[in-house]
């Protein structure tokens, strides 16, 4: 019997080691389909899937549709441009709305954190976190996790550098939290403006360069410059930072022979990578976006495959 | 759980098994085309034990697979919990292929269904034979074994326990009272 006894899917904050693990190995399992002729499994027949994205995705969003109809989910997708939100439709009524609709999962995307918490609360069906504000992504720390297991073959031990905007990234969040249960420790790299106050209460450590820290890791992981995100005034510049922070040429000399660099995309080629890293040997970034399939196919099979979990009453 | 009684010990579990690979090869004559797939989880060590004694018998090797089946189940959202999924790995393509499946016991069927589901997505094979070590009846579907261990009336309330060295660590088939 499998690790899991959870209706949503919010955070890694809250999972066990053993919850990951179990995602991480069904993951593996459901990889499998990649390489068949017909990828149909009937696993989630007669279930039906709400992807609900206030923010632009296109790796998430595509992601939960090809596991969804994988999986034979019924699938619908809503995106915010052409929903009632913007007649001012209030996060509650189309809440309401969805629950109506008698869904068995929602995926929900948002730029204010603790959405996908507040639906889980209110909706007596499944609600999985595709990214809520600076908070957590969970799946997209799930599939780093997977994609570093199965190219360096372990998890713990290794040293994980995690270069960039830390304020702003939930991706950076989950992935904290994530590498830290599974016995990675954890150094992070950025501008001072752009890692959160008392982040080493995370139990974290705060690199001094990334000239010093590039040789010492197993894993680089970069982090988006967040355009869309950033206050003015943060750093300098665009340039300043690759000069600082990005892994350009020279710089992935400095990275060793077997370790791995990761990017949760879409990158800003020239900022934080440049084109040579992203095709570079040691660079998993397309790895990344395969394996997002296989781990949302596992969330979801979790999630709607079993039963017997109680469901919550309807609060609204 | 009153009384215990042992069905089969090692002998008589490695006797039903060499005797199924005789069955097997009459059946199908020879070795031609076969493949051997077990069911997880006590299907696995099973179907490699047959493909051995067939071995042994021909002296020519049949490839071996594995199979899952929980993506296929028709219980997922009853039964409760969340059964681990393991690896489909079947070596060679089964379309063109007699296949045989292999699990340890036969009850309801559902199982069976699962994985003839299971095997239609992967190609579409010659045929689909079915063994199983011990057949307890109380089918729920029209599906039936092609080579039987042991056919072994049971009422419902019994529970029929398979144990097999590579999982269990010994070799029995016994009837719990339930």
């Amino acid at each position: 019997m499998a690790e899991w006894n959870r209706k949503d899917l919010l955070g890694i904050e809250e999972l066990s080691a053993a919850e990951i693990e179990t995602i991480l190995d069904l993951a593996s399992s459901c990889k499998q389909i990649y390489s068949r002729q017909i990828k149909k499994l009937p696993t989630l027949r007669g279930k039906t899937v709400i992807l609900l994205f206030f923010e632009p995705s296109t790796r998430t969003r595509t992601s939960f549709e090809i596991a969804s109809k994988w999986m034979s989910a019924d699938l619908i997708n809503i995106s915010v441009a052409q929903s009632s939100v913007v007649k001012g439709e209030s996060l509650y009524d189309t809440a309401h709305t969805i629950e109506a609709m008698g869904p068995d999962l929602v995926v929900v995307r948002h730029r204010a954190a603790g959405v996908p918490q507040a639906l889980a609360q209110r909706l007596g069906c499944s609600v999985i976190n595709a990214g809520d504000g600076a908070h957590e992504h969970p799946t997209q720390a799930l599939l780093d996790l997977y994609t570093i297991q199965e190219r360096l073959g372990r998890i713990r031990g290794l040293n994980v550098l995690l270069v960039g905007d830390i304020l702003h990234s939930r991706v950076a969040r989950s992935q904290i939290y994530g590498l830290q249960k599974m016995g990675a420790s954890v150094t992070v790299l950025g501008p001072s403006t752009l890692l959160p106050k008392g982040i080493e209460s995370f139990g974290v450590k705060i690199g001094k360069s990334l000239d010093e820290e590039l040789p010492k890791a197993d894993v680089v992981s970069l982090l988006r410059i967040q355009k869309e995100r950033q206050q003015s005034g943060l750093f300098p510049s665009l340039d300043e930072y690759a000069l600082l922070y990005g892994i350009g040429e020279e710089r992935l000399g400095l990275i060793r022979d077997d370790a791995l660099i990761i990017h949760p995309g879409p990158t800003n080629l020239g900022v934080e990578i440049s084109l040579a890293a992203t095709e570079d040997k040691r660079s998993a970034i397309n790895q990344q976006v395969t394996n997002g399939v296989a781990v949302r196919m596992a969330a979801l099979y979790l999630l709607l495959g079993g039963g017997g979990l109680e469901r919550h009453e309807i609060a609204l | 759980m009153a009384e215990k009684v042992k069905i089969m010990d090692e002998t008589g579990i490695r006797r039903a098994l060499v005797r199924i690979a005789h069955e097997i090869l009459e059946q199908n004559r020879g070795v031609e085309g076969l493949v051997i797939v077990g069911i997880h989880r006590r299907g696995v060590p099973l179907a490699k034990r047959l493909a051995e004694a067939i071995s042994q018998i021909e002296g020519v090797e049949v490839p071996v697979g594995t199979l899952d089946i929980n993506l296929y189940r028709d219980d997922l959202s009853t039964i409760g919990y969340h059964p681990i999924v393991r690896k489909t790995e079947i070596p060679v393509d089964v379309s063109e292929r007699t296949v045989v499946l292999v699990d340890d016991v036969l009850y309801t069927g559902r199982t069976v269904r699962a994985a003839l589901d299971a095997l239609m997505d992967l190609g579409r094979p010659k045929a689909i034979q079915l063994a199983v070590l011990v057949d307890r009846g109380h089918r729920e579907l029209p599906i039936r074994a092609d080579y039987v261990g042991k056919n072994l009336p049971t009422a419902k309330r019994e529970i029929i326990s398979v144990k097999i060295a590579e999982i269990d660590g010994k070799e029995e088939v016994v009837i719990n009272e339930g």
